[in-house]
C-alpha cells in the first residue's frame, strides 16, 4: 500500500455536494408519486374494535385505503425477528398494521394513499378507529413488577433473559475485602437524524419488477425482507439507498411497516408511492434506546481493585424485539471497559412496555454498560478516599495482557477478546490533556467566581467491526475512471471520502478518478449494512482487498505490454512504470481498454483493443483461460471476530448555584481506533459522537407519562443540543492498530458518545457533591438534587491519594 | 405534518383585510410572519378557514421613534427592530429583549406585533410591552382603538380582541428619566423560549436612591405579569441596594407553574435570581443617567 492518501486529513468529498443542497434524499425522489400517510394509534394499549372509513371515502384525491383485513401471504403475518437468539425465549413482534391490539402510541393502524400528502392526512384525519384501552405498562420497573402484561401471553413482561459469566461471581465477593451495592436509572433517547425515515416505490408492470428508494442503513437486506414479504424474486426486487440524513442506528433496523406497504401499494395501484415520515411519527413510530434499571454489587480490595463485579440490569426494550437483544448483549459484554475484573457476571432482563421499541443507537447499550462500571469506579474512589483517576488506573488491563480473552460471547456470537490496546498510556494522555492534577486551583478560582465547577472521566472499549461480512467491486474503466461500490450504505460518515481514499492508496490512482457508490443493490449485491462502528473496518478492508485485486490483474497486463516482469511494475498517478525506468510507462486507463478484447471500436480508445490494431498471440485465446475481461475484480473481507476500539473522555463542568445551570468547560477525548485512514472524518465522528453524548446526559429524554403518550415528540420539547450547546472538544489520538486486519483498522463511528453521560455525571457529583444515580439531570432536576437528602460525596484530589500509588 | 385545506387571501390595505376577515367570519385569521401559526397549521392544532396575510399591506412595517416611546408597525420583523439604534435609544428593553427572542432565521420573519398578538406568556416582547406600560393599535370595522396591554391579555394565546381585527401597531413608552432597564432570561438551549425571564426598570430620585423597581416575567403566569419590587429596595442608594431581598420578594409573588422542562420551585428560584442579577444592572444604568 502507497501511503499517499491512506492516513492523510483528506477533505469530505460529500460534503460540497449535501451542503449546497444538492444531495438526493428520499424525498427528492419522485415528485409525482402518490403520497401515503398513517392512521396511527393514539393510545399506548388498546384494542382495535372497528375502523370505520367511510367518512375519508369521499376526499377527493383519496386512492386507497389499507388495514390488516387487506394485507395477504406473508405480509400479514408478523414482521421477522431479525436476530433470534436462545435466551430471546418470548419475542414479539408487530404486524405492518396493527391485528388487533396496538401495542404503543403511534403504532401503524391504517393506510392512505392520495394524490398528495395534504390530502392523504385529510382523508386519515376522518377515518374513525374505535378502540377498547388496555392497561398500560410504562417503564422498567412497572415492566417488572408486571401488574399488567404488555402481551398477554408474556405474564412477566420478560423477553429474554441474558446471562453471562466468567466465574463464580457470589464466591468472589465473599471473599472480597469490600463490597459496594446501589441502583442507578439511564434514561430514553433517540438516533433522533435530522432526515426521518422514508420510502418511495415504483413497480414496473410488464416486468413485474419493482424499484425502491429507501432511507435505510441495510438496503441489501431490505430487498431480501421485500422480496420475501411480497413475494417476488430477489431479481425483481432493487433497493436503493440515496442520500441518507443521518441514520445513527434506527434505519438498521428493517423491514419498517412503510418498507412494505409503500411497495405493496406501489405494485396494487400501479403507479409510484412515496411516504416520508415527519418528525412526530419519527418519535412515536421508530426507535428508541437506552432506559434500563442497574442493580451494581461490586467487590474490591484496600488499593480498590476490582475482585467480583455482578451486574443485574432492567432493560426496557419496548413493545417488541425486532433486533433481538442486541442492545442487552452490548451492555452485559461492554461494561467492563478497559478493566481487568478477575469475577465478572451479568444479567440482563429485557422487558416489554407499552412504548416505541428500543433497538441500537449510536453507542447501541454500551453507554449504559460504561455508566455502571465508571460510576462504580466513582464509588470506589470515594469509600476509599483515594483519586478517581488512581483507582482507574489500577484496575486497567495491561499492555502485555493482550490479546485479552474474557471467555464471554459478544454480539457478533463470537469469542469477546480484545484485540490490542495500551490503556494506562491513553489514561496518562487524558489526564495531561485535561489536567487532571492542576484541576483543585481550577476548582479554586471558580469558587472566587461563585461558581461549582467539577471534573469526571469515563474511558471505555467498545467492540468494532463485527463481521459476518462485507464486500468491495472495483472496476476501472477505459476513461480512468475506478469504480468503487459496496453493497454497505452511508448515512453521512464519509464512507466515499475514505473508500476513495483507500482505492487510491491502493491501486494508485489520484483520488479524483475514483467515484464510490454505496448501498444500491443494482451494483452490489451482497452486504450485512452499516452499524457497529463496522464501515471502515469490514468494507474498508474488502476495499483494500478488491483494489489490490484490480491492481495485480493491471500489472499482468501491462507487464505483457511494457516486457517487463509485473513485480518490477509500480502505479503512480495513474500511470503503470518499470520502477526506476522513466519512460517505460503505460496508462492504467490503456491497460483497462486492453484488458477487455473488442471486436467494434466504438471510440478512439475502444481502437485499441480491437482485433486488427496489433500483432496478437495467436497461439493464446483472447481472454486466457480462468481470466476475464475488464480490469475489474470483486472481494470480501469476513473478519475473525471484533476490533476493539478504545478511548477515554473527561468533562470539566461550571455550575451556576444560583440557577443550577450546567456548562460545560472543557471536554478532552483520546481516542484509539488502531490505524487512522483520515483523522479529519475520525474527529469528526468524535464530535458528533460526543454533541450526541452531551445530548444525552443534559438535554434529551423520552418524556412519556403513566399512560404512554410521549408529552415531548417535538423539537421543540425534546431537546437535541444545537451547535451553541455542544463544547469545542480537544482530541488526542492514540494508535494501536488491531492486529486482525491487515489496514489495521478499528471502527470509530460511535466512540464519541459512549462515555458522555459517565463523564458528566462525575463531573456534576464533584462539583455539587451530592450523588447522581439517575442521568440525564437538568438544571430543574440538580436543584432538586441538592435539595433533596441525596448522599454527599467527596472526591479525594489526585495530591491527597498520590502517595498511596 | 401538513396544513388542512384552508383560503387564502393577500389584501393590499388594512380595510381590504378587514373586509375578508369580516365576511370569512370566525374561521379567518391574521397571518404575518407565520413563525408561530405556520407550525400550529402543520400540526393540525389549528385549521382556519382563511388566512388574510397581511404581508402586502404597505405602511406597517414602520419604527416610529420619538421622545414618548417607539411605534412599532404589524409588519416590523423581530430582526428589524433588534437592529434598531433609534428605538434602542428610546426604550433600551426593546433591542435587548429581541435579542433573545429565537434564532436569526425566526427573527427575520416573525414579527415583534404578531408576537404581542399571539399573546404567549412565554414571549419576549408581550413582557416588554407590560414592563413599559405599552397599549396597542387595533383596528376593526368599528374603527381604530387604543387598548392598554392589560386590557389586551386576557389569557395563554388569548387577547380581548375577537370578530374581525387587525393590530396596526405596538406602542413602548420611553425609558423615563434617572432610570435604567435591563433583561435576562433562562433559557434549556440558546434561542430557545425562556423557562423564566425577566425584564426590569429600575428609577432613581436625583440623590441617586431608588425610587422605583419593577419587573415584568415571562414563562411563569398565564399572561404577562408586572410587579412592584420597590418595597424592598425604596429610598436605598443605588450603589448598595439590595437586590436580594427585592428578589426574594418576587419569588414570593409569583405562582408559576411546572412543566416538563422546569418545576415551579425551580421557576420562583430563577424569578429570585434574575430579578436580582437584573435590578443590579438596571440601577447601574440608572446611576449612569443619573450624573
Ligand atoms: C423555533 C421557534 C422559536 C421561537 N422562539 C421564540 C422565543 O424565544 N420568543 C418569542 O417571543 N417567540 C418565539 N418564537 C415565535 C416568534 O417570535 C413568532 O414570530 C411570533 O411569536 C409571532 O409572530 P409572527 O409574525 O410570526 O406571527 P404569526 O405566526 O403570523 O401569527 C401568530 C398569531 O398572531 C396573529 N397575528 C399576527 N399578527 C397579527 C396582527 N397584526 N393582527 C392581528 N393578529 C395578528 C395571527 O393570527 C396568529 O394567531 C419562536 C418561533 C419558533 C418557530
Amino acid at each position: 500500500m502507497t501511503t499517499k492518501f491512506f492516513g492523510e486529513p483528506v477533505r469530505r468529498r460529500e460534503d460540497a455536494r449535501l451542503i449546497i443542497g444538492q444531495g438526493r434524499y428520499l424525498d427528492d425522489i419522485g415528485s409525482g408519486a402518490y403520497a401515503a400517510a398513517f392512521v396511527r394509534s393514539p393510545y399506548a394499549h388498546a384494542r382495535v374494535l372497528d375502523i370505520d372509513v367511510s367518512a375519508a371515502m369521499d376526499v377527493e384525491g383519496l386512492l386507497a385505503i389499507y388495514t390488516y383485513e387487506d394485507l395477504t401471504g406473508p405480509l400479514a403475518e408478523p414482521l421477522p425477528v431479525l436476530i433470534p437468539h436462545p435466551q430471546l425465549t418470548a419475542p414479539r413482534t408487530g404486524y405492518p398494521l396493527v391485528k388487533d391490539v396496538a401495542q404503543h402510541v403511534g403504532e401503524p393502524i391504517v393506510m392512505v394513499v392520495a394524490t398528495d400528502r395534504y390530502i392523504a392526512e385529510d382523508a386519515a384525519g376522518l377515518i374513525e378507529v374505535s378502540y377498547e384501552e388496555l392497561p398500560v405498562v410504562v417503564g422498567v420497573d412497572a415492566a417488572e413488577a408486571a401488574e399488567h402484561t404488555v402481551h398477554d401471553d408474556v405474564p412477566d413482561n420478560i423477553a429474554a433473559r441474558h446471562h453471562q459469566e466468567t466465574g463464580d461471581v457470589e464466591a468472589a465477593l465473599a471473599a472480597s475485602a469490600h463490597t459496594l451495592s446501589f441502583t442507578q436509572y439511564f434514561e430514553r433517547s433517540a438516533s433522533m437524524p435530522m432526515e426521518g425515515k422514508g420510502v418511495h416505490a415504483r413497480w414496473d408492470d410488464a416486468d413485474s419488477s419493482l424499484r425502491v428508494y429507501s432511507s435505510t442503513q441495510a438496503s441489501t437486506s431490505v430487498r431480501a425482507a421485500i422480496a420475501a414479504k411480497l413475494e417476488l424474486s430477489m431479481e425483481k426486487v432493487e433497493v436503493i439507498a440515496p442520500d441518507v440524513g443521518g441514520g445513527f442506528g434506527v434505519k438498521i433496523v428493517h423491514p419498517w411497516p412503510e418498507e412494505l406497504l409503500v411497495p405493496m401499494a406501489a405494485r396494487r395501484l400501479g403507479h409510484e408511492v412515496k411516504w416520508t415520515e415527519d418528525r412526530r411519527e419519527h418519535f412515536i413510530s421508530s426507535a428508541h434506546e437506552r432506559q434500563q434499571r442497574q442493580e451494581i454489587t461490586v467487590g474490591y480490595d484496600d488499593d480498590g481493585r476490582i475482585t467480583a463485579l455482578d451486574v443485574l440490569v432492567w432493560h426496557d426494550n419496548g413493545a417488541y424485539t425486532p433486533y433481538g437483544i442486541i442492545v442487552p448483549i452490548n451492555t452485559a459484554t461492554q461494561l467492563c471497559g478497559p478493566y481487568d475484573i478477575p469475577v465478572y457476571r451479568a444479567r440482563v432482563n429485557s422487558v416489554y412496555t407499552n412504548t416505541v421499541i428500543v433497538t441500537p443507537y449510536r453507542g447501541a447499550g454500551r453507554p449504559q454498560g460504561t455508566f455502571a462500571m465508571e460510576r462504580t469506579m466513582d464509588r470506589i474512589a470515594q469509600a476509599l478516599g483515594i483519586d478517581r483517576a488512581l483507582v482507574r488506573e489500577r484496575n486497567l488491563i495491561q499492555p502485555d495482557q493482550f490479546p485479552y480473552d474474557w471467555g464471554l460471547t459478544f454480539q457478533d456470537g463470537r469469542p469477546l477478546i480484545y484485540d490490542s490496546g495500551d490503556y494506562p498510556a491513553m489514561m496518562a494522555k487524558l489526564k495531561v490533556l485535561v489536567d487532571w492534577d492542576g484541576f483543585a486551583e481550577r476548582r479554586a478560582a471558580a469558587e472566587a467566581r461563585g461558581k461549582l465547577l467539577g471534573i469526571g472521566m469515563a474511558p471505555y472499549v467498545e467492540g468494532t467491526g463485527p463481521g459476518p461480512y462485507e464486500g468491495a467491486h472495483v472496476q476501472v474503466l477505459g476513461s480512468g475512471k475506478v469504480l468503487v461500490s459496496t453493497g454497505l450504505t452511508s448515512q453521512g460518515q464519509g464512507h466515499e471520502t475514505v473508500f476513495a481514499q483507500l482505492a487510491a492508496a491502493e491501486l494508485g490512482v489520484p483520488m479524483e478518478d475514483v467515484v464510490v457508490t454505496t448501498g444500491d443493490t443494482r451494483r452490489f449485491g451482497y452486504a450485512v449494512g452499516t452499524f457497529a462502528s463496522r464501515a471502515a473496518v469490514v468494507s474498508g478492508n474488502a476495499v483494500a482487498l478488491a483494489a489490490r485485486g484490480v491492481k495485480e490483474k493491471a500489472l499482468r497486463i501491462a507487464a505483457e505490454v511494457l516486457e517487463a516482469d509485473p513485480a518490477d511494475l509500480e502505479i503512480d498517478e495513474g500511470l503503470v512504470q518499470v520502477k526506476g525506468t522513466p519512460g517505460a510507462s503505460i496508462p492504467l486507463r490503456t491497460v483497462a481498454v486492453l484488458s477487455n478484447p473488442l471486436r467494434y471500436a466504438f471510440d478512439e480508445a475502444a481502437r485499441q483493443a480491437t482485433q486488427f490494431s496489433g500483432p496478437g498471440d495467436d497461439s493464446k485465446p483472447p481472454v486466457a483461460v480462468g481470466d476475464a475481461p475488464g480490469l475489474e475484480h470483486t472481494d470480501y473481507y469476513s473478519p475473525l471476530r471484533s476490533t476493539f476500539a478504545s478511548g477515554a473522555h473527561a468533562v470539566v463542568v461550571e455550575i451556576d448555584p444560583a440557577t443550577w445551570e450546567i456548562q460545560i468547560e472543557q471536554y478532552a477525548v483520546v481516542h484509539d481506533c488502531g490505524t487512522i485512514i483520515n483523522p479529519m472524518i475520525v474527529e469528526g465522528q468524535v464530535h458528533g459522537g460526543v454533541a450526541q453524548g452531551v445530548g444525552g446526559a443534559l438535554y434529551e429524554r423520552m418524556a412519556y407519562d403513566r399512560d404512554g403518550q410521549l408529552t415531548n415528540a417535538s423539537f421543540m420539547d425534546f431537546l437535541m443540543p444545537y451547535a451553541s450547546e455542544v463544547p469545542d472538544v480537544d482530541i488526542d489520538h492514540q494508535s494501536t492498530p488491531s492486529p486482525l486486519n491487515e489496514l489495521g483498522i478499528k471502527g470509530a463511528g460511535e466512540a464519541g458518545v459512549i462515555p458522555g453521560s459517565a463523564a458528566i455525571a462525575s463531573a456534576i457529583e464533584d462539583a455539587v457533591g451530592r450523588r447522581i444515580a439517575a442521568m440525564p439531570i437538568s438544571p430543574t432536576e440538580l436543584y432538586d438534587l441538592v435539595r433533596s437528602d441525596a448522599e454527599r460525596v467527596t472526591n479525594s484530589s489526585p495530591h491527597d491519594s498520590g502517595a498511596m500509588a | 405534518m401538513k396544513p388542512a385545506p384552508f383560503g387564502y387571501a393577500d389584501p393590499t390595505s388594512v380595510d381590504e383585510a378587514l373586509d375578508v376577515l369580516t365576511s370569512e367570519g370566525e374561521g379567518a385569521k391574521v397571518l404575518a410572519g407565520g413563525q408561530s401559526l405556520l407550525p400550529l397549521l402543520s400540526m393540525r392544532l389549528a385549521a382556519p378557514s382563511t388566512l388574510v396575510d397581511i404581508n402586502r399591506v404597505p405602511g406597517l412595517d414602520q419604527i416610529s421613534a420619538g421622545p414618548d416611546g417607539v411605534r412599532v408597525g404589524a409588519l416590523v420583523r423581530h430582526a428589524q427592530l433588534l437592529a434598531s439604534s433609534e428605538a434602542a435609544g428610546v426604550q433600551p428593553l426593546l433591542g435587548r429583549a429581541t435579542a433573545n427572542v429565537a434564532h436569526p432565521a425566526i427573527r427575520n420573519r416573525g414579527t415583534t406585533v404578531g408576537s404581542i398578538a399571539h399573546a404567549d406568556p412565554s414571549g419576549e416582547m408581550t413582557a416588554v410591552l407590560a414592563l413599559t406600560d405599552g397599549s396597542v393599535t387595533v383596528a376593526t370595522p368599528e374603527g381604530r382603538e387604543t387598548i392598554g396591554w392589560g386590557d389586551f391579555f386576557l389569557g395563554p394565546l388569548e387577547t380581548s380582541v375577537h370578530g374581525p381585527a387587525v393590530v396596526l401597531d405596538a406602542f413602548f413608552p420611553a425609558l423615563p428619566e434617572r432610570s435604567g432597564t435591563a433583561f435576562a432570561e433562562i433559557a434549556r438551549r440558546k434561542g430557545d423560549y425562556a423557562v423564566c425571564g425577566a425584564g426590569v426598570v429600575v428609577t432613581l430620585d436625583a440623590d441617586r436612591r431608588v425610587s422605583s423597581a419593577r419587573a415584568a416575567y415571562l414563562s411563569v403566569g398565564l399572561v404577562p405579569e408586572v410587579h412592584d419590587l420597590t418595597d424592598a429596595v425604596v429610598g436605598q442608594p443605588v450603589d448598595t441596594a439590595d437586590w436580594t431581598a427585592a428578589g426574594e420578594l418576587a419569588r414570593g409573588l409569583v405562582d408559576p407553574d411546572g412543566d416538563l422542562h422546569a418545576s415551579a420551585d425551580y421557576r420562583r428560584l430563577l424569578v429570585a435570581t434574575l430579578t436580582a442579577r437584573t435590578l443590579a444592572d438596571a440601577g447601574a444604568e440608572a446611576a449612569r443617567r443619573t450624573a
